[in-house]
């Protein structure tokens, strides 16, 4: 018999409403996975204690209102440690934050409340989700639960780890240049980046703000839709999230797939092009190859943008009003302290790197190009909108690496060249399992990237739920 | 080509201090990837693409109701480093002498 914590979320949420399980005895299988599983891979920082009040209040809701509770009633999830939980620690990874205690709830968090939803802990990320692997964070790698020599991927590394270790039903990650699709594919499971907008960010620790959105990590599609439908939302306290409709996308079925094909020359492992080819023919859904002529400068002006932004963003942390607060003589040794303490290497780098490319004599020639490069691609993603109904490639060019193997910082953003595009484009796009791939006797997960216009998660659920099928076994 | 001392500088512009025996190899990362983001200069783009083109708007709203105030001043105090009531102590900036 299927473990409790095994459940996806529709399973859990039907045991639950059929009286075979109740609320404790869910949050008991998935706390007790989490607190065995965790010295080993290290997916959360901080695993919660029992809110027993907040099971008690699921557990009524369900008995009362059945059927017509939320399906997210009594449902366990784990939180990326740059989610605001009120009263908790949100310290986004970095010893900056280690004692930042959050004094609101993230929207996202107050309408997962509402739904009767469980927070199980905070999990660890890539410092200020600055990374592709969790190896950033200030406090340890988070391993992958099919290897723990191999990273589980990044910059929401643990809340993927607790899914595919079952250490949570699902969790919320957050997503500015992969970072929710990328720890999906090297863990198995399936990652949502919505449309820009479709999700408010109040509450959420910026890291490159025209790119960052919330997304879900689930163990299926199903459940993917589930979350977002209960998080997505125009919202007051953010007013980059746009109202339903914004966009025209006419409603329509999926009839075909454009493949850009020319991105994947020396990009991809042999053996990753191999099953994705075979897993989009097996779709059954006629397959076009498509020009996108701007994707691969796209890739230099998402870093160039993704530098400027992060040191913007970051230029908050002054360690005066909250947050490290190291001490000096002066108050510019206060700062210097506090920031050169608090910031991992890193963080700094691109500190750095965003202070270059936003100097008066590198601006035209750095962020200028890269946001008319943005525009170009955009406008390439629409032109081929008009012909093919999704956009398929791989979602990483490799299985999960080996902890330590790409210490060189540039061979870690070129793995980012298919999962930037969507948010360079605003697009949104979901990663699912294709399988697994073998490497030294180990079997790792791929993913398959889909894409779609703006608004159009319809198309992606539909997609997915038949790519999930080929290779489930 | 970044030299040790360039970036010395935009750590002093960022208040980040970066210690001498990792100068080397992080100057060194840092040119590589410069080098690589840097082969957007050679990029041709539409002439029509060149300006301020993003697709972005404004989003207004009337002022409406705030919250209660001082709702969420204790929270907010807890997290200074030093306080005197609901105060921020900051080192004196402006001396007298």
């Amino acid at each position: 018999m299927t473990k409790p914590n095994e459940l996806t979320l529709v399973d859990a949420a039907r045991a639950l409403r059929a009286k075979t399980l109740s609320v404790r005895e869910l949050w008991d299988a998935c706390a007790e996975a989490a607190q065995a599983k965790n010295p080993e891979l290290h997916a959360y920082l901080e695993i919660f204690p029992a809110d027993v009040a907040a099971i008690d209040a699921a557990q009524k809701r369900i008995d009362t209102e059945g059927e017509a509770a939320p399906m997210l009633c009594g449902i366990p999830l784990a939180v990326k440690d740059n989610i605001l939980i009120e009263g908790n620690i949100a310290s986004a990874a970095s010893k900056m934050l280690e004692n930042h205690r959050a004094p609101y709830d993230a929207t996202v968090i107050q309408k997962l409340r509402k739904a009767g939803a469980l927070f199980l802990g905070r999990t660890n990320m890539d410092e200020f989700a600055l990374g592709g692997s969790t190896e950033n964070s200030a406090f340890g790698v988070t391993k992958n639960p099919h290897d723990p020599s191999r990273v589980s991927g990044g910059t929401s590394g643990g809340s993927a780890a607790a899914v595919a270790a079952h250490m949570a039903i699902a969790a919320l990650g957050t997503d500015t240049g992969g970072s929710v699709r990328n720890p999906a594919s090297y863990c198995g499971v399936v990652g949502l980046k919505p449309t820009y907008g479709g999700v408010s960010r109040s509450g959420v620790i910026a890291a490159a703000s025209s790119f960052d959105q919330v997304g879900p990590i689930t163990k299926t599609v199903a459940d993917a839709r589930i979350l977002l439908e209960a998080i997505a939302g125009k919202d007051e306290k953010d007013s980059t999230t746009i109202p339903a409709g914004l966009y025209a996308t006419t409603p329509k079925e999926v009839r075909t797939i454009g493949v850009p094909t020319h991105l994947f020359a020396d990009a991809l492992d042999p053996d990753v092009l191999e099953r994705f080819t075979t897993t989009v023919k097996s779709l059954g859904y006629e397959v076009k190859e498509i020009e996108l002529p701007s994707a691969t400068p796209a890739l230099a002006a998402y870093y160039i943008i993704n530098f400027a932004e992060v040191s913007t963003n970051l230029a908050r942390f002054d360690g005066i009003r909250y947050g490290h607060a190291a001490r000096g003589a002066t108050p510019l040794d206060d700062y210097l302290l506090s920031r050169t303490e608090g910031f991992g290497k890193e963080t700094k780098r691109r500190i750095l790197l965003g202070t270059y490319v936003l100097s008066s004599g590198y601006i035209d020639a750095y962020y200028r190009k890269a946001n008319a490069a943005r525009a170009a691609l955009r406008r390439d993603f629409e032109k081929a909108f008009a012909t093919v109904d999704l956009i398929a490639t791989p979602t990483m060019p490799t299985p999960a690496f080996v902890v330590g193997a790409k210490s060189d910082p540039l061979s870690l953003y070129l793995e980012d060249v298919f999962t930037v595009l969507a948010n360079l484009t605003g697009m949104p796009a979901l990663s699912v399992p294709m399988g697994t791939l073998s490497r030294e006797g180990k079997a790792l997960p791929v993913g398959i990237h889909f894409t779609a216009p703006h608004q159009a998660e319809d198309r992606l659920f539909t997609i997915g739920a038949v790519g999930e099928k080929i290779h489930s076994v | 080509m970044a030299t040790v001392e360039e970036v010395q500088k935009l750590a002093a512009l960022a208040r980040i201090s970066l210690a001498e025996a990792d100068l080397p190899a992080f100057t060194r990362e840092f040119d590589a990837i410069i080098a690589y983001v840097g082969q957007l200069e050679k990029l041709d783009l539409p002439a029509d693409l060149t300006g301020e083109t993003s697709p972005l708007r404004n989003v207004m709203r009337d002022d409406g109701t705030p919250h209660a105030a001082g709702f969420f001043t204790e929270k907010v105090a807890e997290q200074f480093p030093a306080r005197e009531g609901d105060a921020l102590v900051v080192k004196q900036i402006i001396s007298h002498d």
